[in-house]
């Protein structure tokens, strides 16, 4: 028996994992890219390399990791080298397909803010910071990002540039010297988006299933462009949520929140 | 020779007041034990470099031990924030904190230009990013042979570097495995590297050639102090206490029940507890 009903975070994990494939190298952050990424491992991409900061290359986790160096990422993993040599020879040197990150708050163009919040020297609230992020979202091929829609999480203007996405658009990535393509895709709760290819705003190309423009328009602080044909995302399979919620119960039990 | 001493005496004989002091341990290996006997000293105005200034770093800035933190990812990986951390930011409390705040690239590569021996280091990064504008210390190099405009960051060379390792042979050479994430290269670039491990043995005759080590004549003090990692972890000997790092989210949030933890599990604790704190995450053999 398997209850097709199912939540709007599982549709946005599994829409992401969607959009990986068996030939993609890819950086994990943790959290929703990492749950994406191992179910996309788990079901339709079993020959992915996940690669997470902490030097696992090619690494298969059981359970989802709860920091970016749980042990099990290295036991399953093909190699594992040192963090210079990760940042160096790896992400500098072009070997990464595609960075998948997360984001606290994010523009338009997808420019991500883990920093601050209010101004740097003052600040309302102090976030974490980039961690590897400032060179993933430059030296990956592209990015994939994922969050869950909020007037806080998506605003007209973001309160500090951790990682750089389009900047403000059009051609702004290229005039920097930057020569990867940057954000290509988003999955968040509600929707898929794309860049426009001119403007590079990201743009609503599939609507997951039941949800209105409405819907959209009002969890997002700039003003939605939806494109010419918007398609409805197709729900989870019963093996997609099998994947995903088996996954998610054995991390729960693997870091003692459930048994 | 190395010298092996108690945990007490390689802190004392090694680390000083106003020193700049790494602690290092990619989510594996934190050199908890090392921390904790630092804060039982009760160090102060100590500089500290750290690429994840994580549990360990809110516990010794909550402790008023840090006039300055240089960091690229202040997090409780998984969890969420680090509090005493956002504390000493944002309100000053129980000191004001200076940071100087990098990327993970800027910080690995800062490392590796200390124990190369060269001022500087250089990368293709900060593109865009915001950090370069508020961190003097990030500045801008042109390639003499291709024009190429490129990140430049002052090399990290800590007065002392601390860090826990697997084992070390009678010699005192220390042996690293797993996710050996900057430690070699944070020992390397220090003044002084202390190094406590889980265990001593005979030789290392059975080891990979290839595998990480560090010399004993490129270290100072080794401590044996089993557990020395919790609630980190030491691949082959136990796992991550992820509950841990879990309930520091809730202990980290108040003051008051911060003082009271460290009161219990810190300053009247001594290093042998931590092998306790680990038992339940040791794996059958």
């Amino acid at each position: 028996m398997t209850d097709l009903a199912f939540t709007a975070d599982e549709m946005m994990i599994i829409a992401a994992s969607r959009a990986l494939k068996s030939e993609d190298v890819c950086f994990v952050g943790i959290g929703a890219p990492s749950a994406a990424c191992n179910v996309a491992r788990l079901s339709h991409a079993p020959d992915i390399t996940l690669i997470y900061e902490s030097g696992t290359i090619g690494t298969a986790p059981s359970v989802l990791p709860l920091s970016i160096g749980d042990g099990e990422l290295c036991e399953t993993a093909v190699a594992t080298v040192s963090v210079p040599e990760m940042f160096r020879y790896w992400l500098q040197g072009g070997r990464i397909s595609i960075g998948f990150l997360g984001a606290a708050q994010m523009d338009r163009f997808g420019n991500i803010n883990t920093t601050i919040i209010g101004d740097y020297e003052n600040p309302k609230t102090r976030l974490p910071g980039g961690g590897g992020a400032p060179e993933i979202a430059t030296s990956c091929g592209e990015i994939f990002l994922t969050m869950k829609q909020s007037l806080r999480g998506m605003v007209e203007k973001i309160d500090f540039f951790t990682s750089y996405g389009h900047g403000a658009g059009h051609g702004e990535r290229q005039e920097l010297g930057i020569t990867t393509k940057g954000p290509s895709l988003l999955v968040t709760d509600l929707a898929i988006w794309k860049p426009d290819p001119v403007t590079k705003q990201f743009t609503v190309s599939s609507l997951h299933s039941g949800v209105t423009r409405e819907q959209v328009q009002v969890t997002c602080g700039w003003q939605v462009q939806f494109s010419e044909n918007v398609t409805t995302t197709l729900p989870p399979t019963p093996d997609e949520l099998s994947v995903l919620r088996t996954l998610q119960h054995q991390t729960k039990v693997a870091h003692g929140q459930e048994t | 020779m190395t010298n092996f001493l108690s945990l007490t005496e390689a802190v004392s004989q090694n680390l000083s007041h106003g020193d700049t002091v790494s602690f290092e341990g990619f989510t594996h290996l934190i050199p908890h034990a090392a921390a904790h006997e630092a804060i039982r000293q009760q160090f102060t105005n100590l500089t500290l470099v750290r690429m994840t200034p994580d549990i360990v770093y809110d516990q010794m800035i909550g402790m008023g031990m840090a006039k300055k933190v240089v960091f690229s990812y202040a997090g409780n990986p998984g969890v969420g924030l680090l509090r005493r951390f956002r504390d000493a930011v944002e309100n000053a409390w129980p000191a004001p904190l200076l940071i100087e705040e990098h990327s993970h690239a800027a910080m690995a590569n800062a490392y590796e230009a200390g124990a190369s021996g060269i001022p500087f280091a250089v990368f293709r990064g900060y593109r865009g990013a915001g950090l370069k504008n508020v961190n003097t210390n990030i500045r801008a190099v042109r390639c003499p042979f291709t024009g190429e405009e490129l990140a430049a960051v002052p090399a990290l060379n800590p007065d002392v570097t601390f860090i826990h390792a697997q084992k070390a042979n009678r010699k005192g050479d220390v042996l690293i495995e797993g996710i050996i994430g900057v430690q070699k290269e944070a020992a390397l670039a220090a003044k002084r590297a202390v190094v406590t491990v889980e265990e001593i043995v005979e030789d290392f005759d059975d080891v990979h050639p290839n595998a990480c080590i560090l010399p004993n004549w490129t270290v100072s003090a080794i401590s044996v102090v089993p557990g020395g990692a919790h609630p980190s972890y030491a691949h082959g000997y136990y796992e991550r206490d992820n509950a841990s790092y879990i309930q520091w989210d809730e202990i980290a949030a108040d003051r008051e029940h911060f003082l009271s933890w460290m009161t219990e599990f810190v300053l009247d604790a001594l290093p042998e507890d931590l092998d306790d704190r680990v038992a339940k995450f040791r794996r059958a053999v």
